[in-house]
């Protein structure tokens, strides 16, 4: 064994850093790409074509829920988790994303009951981002006031 | 004739009678499909709850194993082991259905190897027959230790999954015909080489692997090719060539002898990566095909090493790093 690459306890992260396989990022951009595109392509569908019938700014909204309504369904069926496993960001920054991550707990722990399970339990994913999004739009919007005061 | 040197213990009457084991659905159609005594077609296992049907799993590896050795219950001194959830409930509650008196034991993955020393152990103090039991359920531990199990998130190339299984072993103190004996133990010590993260355990846990083994062959004299395997619990593929770099730094060449019993449960296509883990690995390698080798003589002496990470969710969420843990014991014919 060469002494000058021993492996102590002091170099030991960078030793198991050097040796672990790395996840590989192109193939996982690629297909956060494609599944991301294509969530947000049916979106657009959604949008087109409930726009025959409401105005623009309903149209988006009832396409979002349409969105959020198939991604929970799917969760429950038990296929956005194999859809996740692969498509990483791609599946989980668009709207569809975060029904996953509201559904998935609220099923997983409806064996706790309605209360302590379901009820607590919902946000344990999501909920980091509901507060990190309602603190960092308002802070956005105090710095937008401001702007506009000035 | 007892001596203690170092962390070795010597057994002089431990034997494994037999052993018993259940897995569930994706061990089976792993590498050792048919092996297992009841392979589940379903991890519920007519249960409404997971926990539920882990602690089934508990129920009937114990009923399973008293059967399977012409004993009744009355006849059983104690049972040791547990299991990965909280307050290791799935063990503890199994017992209710048992008179025999209970020691719950938590060492992680290590549990079944920790349970085969205590038991031992107990043995030589006078008990005459002992059940060793230890398991885990991918879907309870996943929720307790990761996420939901439909929230769709991108696995790490360094995870492992947790088998779903429950093993279990008679021991006793005396031997009817040609028992597998335990001669050997050494008691592992908490190691921490400041891995953080929590997908990479075999990281964390080769370091102690490496202590206890070399810890053993410095208490016993003894010589790495004198043994026809070294078996350790979970430590995955990359756990298994850190500690094959780990020993030859020490001098000792075991790659050829090394089996990891998590990394040689499942395919390659059944994706779980760096292969299994749990306290289900080694209570189910060593209760199937471990002991099934004995019997056919292609093993006389192996090491047996149950390897455990001894970190909780709070633990990691507030930024520490994973303490590990290996016990060793060793099966002679």
């Amino acid at each position: 064994m060469q002494t000058e690459h021993k492996i102590t306890k002091q170099n030991y992260k960078d030793y198991v850093f050097n040796k672990m396989p790395k996840s590989s990022h192109w193939k996982n951009m690629f297909w956060a790409f494609i599944v991301g595109g294509t969530i947000c392509a049916i979106g657009q569908g959604f949008i087109e074509l409930y726009s025959i019938w409401f105005s623009d700014q309903d149209a988006s909204i009832l396409a979002s829920s349409t969105l959020v309504l198939i991604a929970a369904i799917m969760t429950g069926f038990g296929v956005y988790d194999q859809i996740g496993r692969f498509a990483g960001a791609g599946s989980t920054i668009p709207i569809t994303g975060f029904s996953n991550a509201v559904v998935s707990p609220a099923l997983e722990f409806r064996t706790e009951g309605y209360i302590y399970g379901v009820g607590a339990k919902m946000f344990l994913v999501a909920g980091p981002v509901i507060v990190n999004g309602v603190t960092i739009s308002v802070i956005v919007a105090l710095i937008c006031m401001v702007l506009g005061v000035l | 004739m007892m001596y203690y040197k170092g962390r070795t213990l010597n057994f002089s009457n431990s034997y494994v009678v037999d052993g018993y084991t259940i897995a569930g659905p994706k061990e089976n159609h792993g590498k050792f499909k048919g092996m297992f005594d009841l392979a589940l077609d379903d991890d519920m296992f007519g249960q409404n709850t997971f926990e539920r049907a882990e602690r089934k799993m508990f129920e009937h590896a114990i009923d399973g194993i008293v059967g399977k050795c012409n004993c009744v219950h009355k006849e059983v001194d104690a049972i040791l082991g547990g299991d990965l959830l909280n307050q290791i409930v799935s063990m503890s509650f199994a017992a209710r259905k048992t008179h025999a008196g209970f020691l719950g034991l938590y060492n992680a993955c290590a549990t079944f190897v920790e349970s085969l020393i205590v038991g031992s152990s107990m043995l030589n103090s006078g008990l005459g027959k002992v059940i060793c039991v230890a398991g885990s359920h991918f879907s309870t531990a996943e929720r307790q230790y990761r996420y939901p199990l439909e929230l769709g998130v991108l696995r790490s190339p360094v995870t492992q999954w947790t088998a779903t299984g429950v093993g279990a072993s008679m021991l006793s103190s005396t031997c009817e015909h040609n028992c597998v004996k335990i001669t050997k133990a050494t008691i592992g010590r908490v190691v921490d080489f400041g891995i953080m993260d929590v997908n990479n355990m075999g990281a964390a846990m080769a370091p102690s692997a490496c202590d206890t083994i070399c810890q053993f062959l410095r208490d016993t004299d003894g010589d790495i090719n004198d043994y026809d395997a070294i078996y350790t619990g979970d430590l995955g593929k990359l756990g298994m060539s850190i500690l094959v770099d780990l020993m030859a730094q020490e001098g000792y060449d075991i790659s050829a002898k090394l089996v990891d019993c998590g990394a040689s449960l499942f395919w390659e296509e059944q994706k779980t990566y760096q292969g299994g883990s749990g306290a289900a690995c080694t209570a189910l390698v060593f209760n199937s095909k471990i002991l099934s080798k004995f019997r056919r003589g292609e093993y006389k002496k192996i090491l047996f090493a149950g390897t455990g990470a001894l970190m909780s969710p709070t633990t990691s969420f507030q930024g520490d790093s994973i303490p590990a843990i290996t016990h060793l014991v060793e099966v002679c014919n």
